[in-house]
């Protein structure tokens, strides 16, 4: 049924949908209103079998997650930028015990300085985590990747990470179309562990594992990653097949077919670039645009079947690492290496800032790049502190 | 589209205002967009709120920089005639403002109304709100009243939500009047 609904709202029905039998969070901005509607919702009795568990921390968040789905308890948590961060090691935990947890992470970028504003570097400090990451576009997209979340998860044994862009998502009114129970029912049945913690059968989970083995243990984490590939576009096929909806998967293409240049980006800054690409096509340029909706795992293949006769790829990224240049764009070159494309990194969004169809069209329309742009860089304030910064160290060193 | 920025402060139903406009055109089957400045939710700190309408689904994520329609909810929260600049041609202005103002802007239509006045009088809080999305109904047509009445009893409950739609009407009629 069609619902004009907050994001975080939107996020929170399909979660109490899923019937976790726990759901235990601790708030932080912009991820606040996702727990809070979903402890509404679960004390109005939407979910009859299922407890929110309020927790004193983020870590606490996460450790009672892997406790409860340990015991074969299907479980739900969510956080942002800097509560991920505190939760680091149990996140590492989660996948490394093979828990299914679906968590829901509000992009956020991470201080100092602090600031609540979205980018994705929370995220990024989570991607060797051994998660699967999956990115919204869309709030309808949100709601649909939870729903697939808990099937891919538990059918790979692996905690799947669902990232919203926050505020410009979660806090979004949009149109939703939100299932019924018995549809959510009917493609994600009860979980059924097969193994778990139980007083009759005692087990160990997360035993010491001595250097004999390790290694091993990690091959196999990096053998389901890319295993992950294949199950995640199953569930979007079988979402499709129920639902009628195009949500989820690897990636999405749009207009890629003719395209001489293709930007990729994640999440929901795709849509203000489709109607950036849609405005320079009418004019004569071919552009094409990839969603990449799975980031963990990395779909290099596809990325490859996409963009074998691209020219130019433009990978428009809200992170990058520091002295480097950005995440996605090195992951994308490294899926690329085999092909004659040339892969230019536009850093955007970072802290907040607005992701503008004037700056894009510029952007797009460049002919030569620099190694990284910074979109909408302030560059007469960053030149000016920067010469400032470096008197400050040099001068140090004199 | 139609794209509508509201400016006032923390505490007036700003983005409330903007998450009304958005199921008001919902309710009228078209497509719509509401999302706050984000972040600057304090009380009496200046507050930006936007909604898009529109009959195709909305991609667009950046802030509105040139609306069709500004509401002001708080005219000493902005800097008027600037923000007047990002105004489309034929666009709309509505200012919560107990005495008329004038600015000298050609081919926009202006209207005020003592929306803080209303508010008091019919909700008896000076939260200005749903008076002004009744002004805008009236003001520019893109939302029915009957749609904000109804989108006004998704987001209030009881007594508070029948205050709020008789000073929505207030404000329409009003409206309506005068032009």
């Amino acid at each position: 049924m069609l619902y004009q609904l907050e994001g975080s709202q939107a996020i929170a029905k399909a979660v109490v949908l899923c019937r976790p039998g726990v759901v235990c969070a601790y708030p932080i901005t912009p991820q606040t209103h996702i727990v809070e509607g979903i402890g509404e919702l679960i004390r109005s009795g939407d979910l009859s079998e299922g407890e929110f568990i309020n927790v004193e921390s983020e870590m606490a968040a996460l450790s009672v997650a892997i406790g409860s789905q340990a015991t074969g308890v299907r479980s739900y948590t969510a956080t942002s930028s800097q509560g991920l961060l505190y939760m680091m090691e149990a996140v590492y935990n989660a996948s490394g015990m093979e828990l299914p947890i679906v968590m829901t992470l509000g992009n956020r970028t991470i201080g100092a300085p602090i600031n609540i504003w979205n980018d994705h570097s929370d995220a990024m400090a989570a991607r060797d985590a051994g998660w699967i990451m999956l990115f919204a576009e869309t709030n309808q997209e949100a709601l649909d990747l939870h729903i697939q979340a808990f099937k891919i998860a538990e059918k790979m044994l692996c905690p799947t990470m669902i990232c919203v862009d926050g505020f410009i998502l979660t806090h979004a009114y949009e149109r939703v179309d939100i299932p019924f129970q018995e549809e959510v029912d009917e493609f994600l049945p009860p979980y059924v562990p097969n193994i778990y913690m139980d007083e009759r059968n005692p087990i160990a989970v997360g035993a010491m594992v001595s250097p004999e083995y390790f290694m091993e243990v990690r091959y196999l984490a990096h053998r389901k990653q890319t295993d992950a590939l294949e199950i995640i576009s199953l569930v979007s096929d079988e979402f499709k097949r129920q639902f009628s909806r195009d949500s989820g998967g690897l990636l999405r293409k749009y207009h890629t077919d003719n395209a001489k240049t293709v930007v990729i980006a994640m999440g929901s800054v795709s849509g203000t670039i489709k109607d950036v690409v849609d405005e320079l096509n009418a004019s004569g340029e071919m552009f094409g645009v990839v969603s990449l909706v799975s980031y963990r795992p990395f779909p290099s293949a596809a990325l490859r079947m996409v963009l074998k006769n691209v020219a130019k790829v433009i990978v428009v990224e809200k992170a990058f690492a520091l002295g480097i240049g950005g995440f996605l764009s090195q992951e994308v070159e490294l899926a690329l290496k085999d092909i004659d494309v040339r892969v230019i990194s536009v850093v955007a969004g970072i802290g907040g800032r607005s992701i503008t169809r004037n700056l894009l069209k510029e952007c797009f329309l460049k002919r030569t790049h620099e190694q990284i742009t910074f979109l909408g860089l302030k560059e007469d304030i960053a030149a000016e502190k920067y010469t400032s910064l470096k008197l400050h160290y040099l001068g140090g060193m004199i | 589209m139609f794209q509508v920025r509201i400016h006032g402060r923390g505490g007036q139903g700003v983005v409330t205002a903007a998450e009304t406009l958005s199921i008001a055109a919902f309710l009228e089957n078209k497509h719509a967009q509401a999302f706050p400045s984000f972040g600057s939710e304090r009380m009496g700190a200046p507050v930006l709120a936007f909604c898009r309408i529109s009959d195709k689904e909305i991609r667009l994520r950046e802030p509105i920089l040139e609306p069709d329609a500004l509401i002001v909810q708080d005219p000493t929260a902005i800097d008027l005639p600037r923000v007047f600049i990002d105004v489309v041609p034929g666009g709309f202005v509505l200012i919560n403002s107990p005495v008329p103002l004038v600015y000298q802007q050609q081919n926009i239509t202006m209207k005020c109304i003592d929306a803080t006045r209303i508010a008091i009088e019919q909700i008896g809080r000076p939260i200005p709100n749903a008076v002004l999305l009744g002004g805008f109904s009236a003001l520019t047509g893109v939302v029915k009243i009957d749609s904000v009445i109804e989108a006004i009893k998704t987001k209030f409950f009881g007594t508070i939500a029948e205050k709020n739609i008789c000073a929505a009407k207030v404000a329409y009629e009003k409206i309506i009047e005068e032009s």
